[in-house]
C-alpha cells in the first residue's frame, strides 16, 4: 500500500514537472520579440525561420537565432513525428508564418526579397504552399 | 643470351617508354601495346556536350504534395508553441 502511494506521487511529481517544462514553450511571445516584429526588424522566410531585415541592433540578431535554434528543435520533431525532412517540415512551417503574419510585419516573398505585409491582402507565398 | 633478371633489374628506374618493345614480351603483346597506343594518341573517343540545357531546380527536394500532407502537423506543432513563432 505504501509503495502504491509513492509510486502514485512519483507520477504526479512527473506530470508536474512536464507541465512546468511545456509551459514556456506555449506561453505567448516575449515583448521584445513581439516590438522587433512590429518594427520590421525580424521577418518571417520561406524556409521557416526568422530573418533579420538590413542590420539590426545585437540584442534582436541574438534574440532571432535563439528563437531560430528553439525552431529548429521543434521543427526536428515535428518531421520526425510526421515522417518527413526538417527542411520539408520547416517550409511547410514558414507558408504558415507567412501567411499568419499581421499587417506591417515583415515576410520573405518567393524572390527572395523583403515585403511588408499589408491589410487585407494575401502575403506573396510559394506556389506550393497549401 | 637471356637474362633471367630482366623484369626488375637494379639501377635507374626511369628510362625511355620504348624501352618496352625491348623486353622479353611475347609478339602479340607488343601488337596490343602499340595499337593501344595509337589509340590513345589519335584521340578516337570523343565526347559531345548535350544539345538541350542543363536546368537545375533548387528547392526540388520539397514537394508540394508533402506540404500537403503534414499541413495538420504543421498547424499543431505552431500551436502548441507559440511563444516562438
Amino acid at each position: 500500500m505504501k509503495k502504491q502511494a509513492h509510486t502514485l506521487f512519483h507520477a504526479a511529481a512527473a506530470l508536474a514537472a512536464l507541465a512546468l517544462v511545456a509551459a514556456p514553450a506555449s506561453a505567448q511571445r516575449d515583448p521584445a520579440y513581439q516590438a522587433a516584429r512590429t518594427a520590421g526588424q525580424v521577418g518571417e522566410k520561406m524556409d521557416g525561420y526568422l530573418g533579420a531585415v538590413g542590420s539590426v541592433p545585437a540584442d534582436v540578431d541574438k534574440m532571432l537565432k535563439d528563437l531560430n535554434i528553439k525552431r529548429k528543435a521543434v521543427y526536428t520533431q515535428g518531421a520526425q513525428g510526421a515522417g518527413v525532412s526538417v527542411e520539408e517540415f520547416a517550409f511547410g512551417a514558414g507558408c504558415k508564418n507567412i501567411r499568419d503574419t499581421a499587417p506591417g510585419e515583415k515576410y520573405q516573398a518567393p524572390d527572395g526579397t523583403w515585403k511588408t505585409r499589408a491589410a487585407g491582402q494575401a502575403p506573396q507565398r510559394d506556389a506550393r504552399c497549401p | 643470351m637471356k637474362s633471367p633478371k630482366l623484369t626488375f633489374p637494379e639501377g635507374p628506374t626511369h628510362k625511355a617508354s620504348m624501352e618496352i618493345f625491348h623486353m622479353g614480351l611475347p609478339g602479340g603483346m607488343k601488337a596490343l601495346l602499340l595499337v593501344a597506343g595509337l589509340v590513345a594518341l589519335g584521340g578516337c573517343i570523343t565526347i559531345k556536350a548535350p544539345e538541350d540545357k542543363i536546368v537545375i531546380e533548387l528547392n526540388i527536394n520539397i514537394k508540394q504534395e508533402v506540404l500537403y500532407k503534414i499541413e495538420n502537423q504543421v498547424q499543431d506543432t505552431i500551436e502548441q508553441n507559440q511563444g516562438i513563432f
